[in-house]
């Protein structure tokens, strides 16, 4: 490629800075959110992102407001990456009547409906359908959102998939899914789920536009959507992205993660995704590092205020719940 | 010889010894294999019978519950474990449109030895997709048996008959009870369904509960034997058979009823159970029937606002003392 072509087509600083911060603020909160965990803080599910940061961060960058998303069970990192409060994210895990739900949800339906974050959701591959659906509604309300579903491979299996891509396709609607092929559910590989794990063949089949990515690297996740949405505003949806990656844990913070093998794990986190985006900013911006420490410096920080925040907060009164009691 | 072991331990005996005497029992669900299950319930049986008759699946619910039906229609005796009750629902076509009905269809020819394994109620904040207790969906169905015993010796013993019976049967544990601990019998153990057993015999108020709230109900009725009351819990360990003549006699003797469900009040199974007794047994109420059960509300996620969803041992206290008038109605908390 000629210098300027790829001169052209640079990511600009201000994308990689936003790349990295995003990257960041993920694995600080899942990291963080794990500790709170274990002081008894947090109670229920808690499914951490940490590996998968790139694709969330990606995804979204290329997002504009307006668009839509719609989550999984892993959710915290979607929600980070579509810009949420952390602080009402945090409150929520402490289930607290700060948080995004009230305290009603948790770390598995944590939305934000007027903001198009249709939400996390505890049931795997539920989010497909209802991401196609908000697709049509767009397409009735006659605007050029677009919306994703961030999906699995284990919800790649859900029938719902095939069901509702398969309208997506013959609606020619906006829509993106992606599948973030972090090998496992819970201890079952994908190998032992599919004849074929290359997961976007699937979209081939029945004639959607298909993809695959490095998941780790945020910049291809970014470049590769752009285009994605592009297309989906110009009518040439629906797409599907595969985005492979790997979890740096468990299934969930008590799952010990023993049946994933060290080496794999190991190739993965050479390849980590936040250290990449932290590289791509400061080679290809020059960036130096005092300017990086500020930035973590800043996003720890504004952790430690969430976390403040939520134990500050209040849990909802059962007066408070009787109102609800009465509406149902 | 009898031990005391766990819920969770029960069942796999159950399964074990009836997959070592029939050779077409298979199990299938969700990380069971290798894994063991997330309740460890069929920790070791890969080991011990293979990978042709102790399969991982992939998270597809309706396909799961849907081959397990079409195996059961073609000869074999499939156990088909869903992770929760809420998951269930992915397959529910499966199970009343196809296994439900099946036998009627065919006009008797055809039998669907199915079993779905599965568990639900409330249990430490997983919130209101992860917490549900569903048994009355199953219940309102005819053709679906409906198992749901509360002590490890229940749930060995019908698990057993359920694998040798020929209907389609939904075998409902619960989250809170693989790791309670009764009394088994050493040796063959098996429960026929429609027989309820009476945990705690009474002579003043039966109170009548399933699942996690036989655990309940029993701490009720030892506080209430400290102020004199004498209360019979009764657990019908089915509900699809439902043992009536054993709620009738328990009811002729002591003319008050409790009855209790984690469930949510409305549309379930302990208004049909009220239902049956005001028309069979009326003129031997002293008092209304009570129900105390779940509020009309998907459970919540805040962990004071989950227990107050579902009944706890107060209100079933409060219950009983309402049927022997000792507390007046109108403060009754629901
Ligand atoms: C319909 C349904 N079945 C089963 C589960 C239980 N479950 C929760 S997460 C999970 C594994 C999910 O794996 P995958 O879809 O690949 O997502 P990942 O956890 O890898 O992000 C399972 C089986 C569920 N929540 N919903
Ligand atoms: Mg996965």
């Amino acid at each position: 490629m000629p210098a300027s072509a790829k001169r052209a087509n640079a990511p600009s600083a201000e994308l990689l800075e936003k790349l990295f911060r995003t990257a960041y603020k993920i694995r600080v909160f899942e990291t963080e959110g794990i500790k709170l965990y274990r002081q008894g803080l947090i109670r229920g599910y808690f499914h951490p992102y940490l590996g998968q940061e790139g694709i969330a961060t990606g995804v979204c960058a290329a997002l504009s407001e307006g668009d839509i998303i719609a989550s999984t069970h892993r959710g915290h990192g979607h929600c980070i990456a579509w810009g949420a409060d952390v602080k009402k994210m945090v409150a929520e895990l402490l289930q607290k009547e700060s948080g995004y739900c009230r305290g009603y949800g948790g770390s598995m339906h944590i939305a934000d409906i007027s903001k198009g974050n249709l939400g996390a959701n505890g049931i795997v591959g539920a989010g497909t359908p209802l991401g196609v659906g908000a697709a049509l509604a767009n397409q009735i309300k006659g605007n050029d959102a677009v919306t994703v579903t961030f999906s699995s491979d284990g919800g790649s299996n859900n029938g719902t998939f095939l069901e509702s891509l398969n309208l997506a396709a013959i609606w020619n609607l906006s829509y993106v899914l992606v599948i973030e092929n972090n090998h496992y559910a819970v201890s079952t590989r994908i190998e032992d789920s599919t004849r074929e794990p290359d997961l976007y063949k699937r979209g081939l089949a029945i004639g959607v536009e298909s993809h695959q990515v490095d998941g780790n690297d945020p910049l291809a996740v970014y470049h590769l959507m752009r285009d994605a949405v592009q297309k989906c505003r110009e009518g040439k949806g629906p797409i599907l992205i595969e985005a492979k990656t790997f979890r740096h844990m468990g299934h969930h913070v008590n799952d010990p993660g023993k049946y994933m093998p060290e080496k794999e794990l190991a190739h993965y986190k050479e390849r980590d995704p936040v250290d990449r985006a932290r590289n791509a900013l400061t080679e290809m911006t020059g960036i130096d590092k005092s300017q990086i420490d500020a930035i973590e410096e800043a996003i720890r920080k504004e952790f430690d205020d969430a976390v403040e925040f939520s134990k500050a907060s209040r849990e909802i009164t059962l007066a408070e719940f009787q109102q609800f009691i009465d509406s149902y | 010889m009898t031990r005391e072991i766990m819920y969770r331990d029960a069942l796999r005996e159950a399964i074990d010894e009836e997959m070592a005497a029939n050779p077409l029992v298979f199990i299938i669900g969700e990380g069971i294999a290798e894994r063991g299950g997330s309740y460890k319930v069929t920790e070791g049986l890969l080991g011990k019978y293979g990978p042709k008759r102790v399969r991982d699946t992939p998270i597809a619910e309706a396909g799961m519950i849907g081959v397990g039906v079409g195996a059961a229609i073609a000869g074999a005796r499939p156990i088909v474990e869903i992770l929760y009750v809420d998951f269930a629902m992915l397959g529910m076509d499966m199970l009343v449109n196809q296994a439900a009905k099946f036998r009627l269809m065919t006009g008797g020819n055809g039998r669907v030895p199915f079993i779905m394994r599965t568990q639900g109620g409330t249990g430490g904040g997983v919130a209101a997709q992860h917490s549900q207790s569903l048994e009355a969906m199953f219940y309102h169905v005819p053709g679906l048996k409906v198992v749901i015993p509360s002590q490890p010796a229940d749930a060995k013993g019908l698990l057993k008959y359920a694998l040798r019976q020929q209907d389609p049967v939904i075998f409902l544990e619960h989250k809170h009870l693989y790791m309670t601990k009764g009394p088994v019998p050493e040796g063959e153990l098996v429960i026929e369904f429609g027989k309820a057993d009476i945990k705690r015999p009474g002579k003043d108020v039966t109170i009548i509960a399933w699942s996690n709230m036989v655990p309940r109900a029993l701490e009720a009725a030892a506080k209430l034997a400290e102020e004199g009351i004498e209360a019979e819990v009764l657990d019908p360990r089915t509900l699809v058979p439902l043992d009536k003549e054993a709620i009738l006699a328990s009811v002729a003797k002591t003319n008050r009823v409790v009855i209790v469900q984690e469930a949510v009040r409305r549309g379930g199974v302990a208004s049909d159970i009220c239902s049956i007794i005001q028309e069979e047994a009326f003129y031997s109420l002293d008092a209304p029937v009570e129900i105390v059960a779940g509020l009309n509300i998907p459970v919540p996620f805040n962990l004071e606002l989950e227990k107050a969803s579902v009944p706890q041992v107060p209100d079933i206290i409060a219950a009983a003392r309402r049927t022997l008038h000792l507390q007046p109605r109108a403060l009754a908390a629901q």
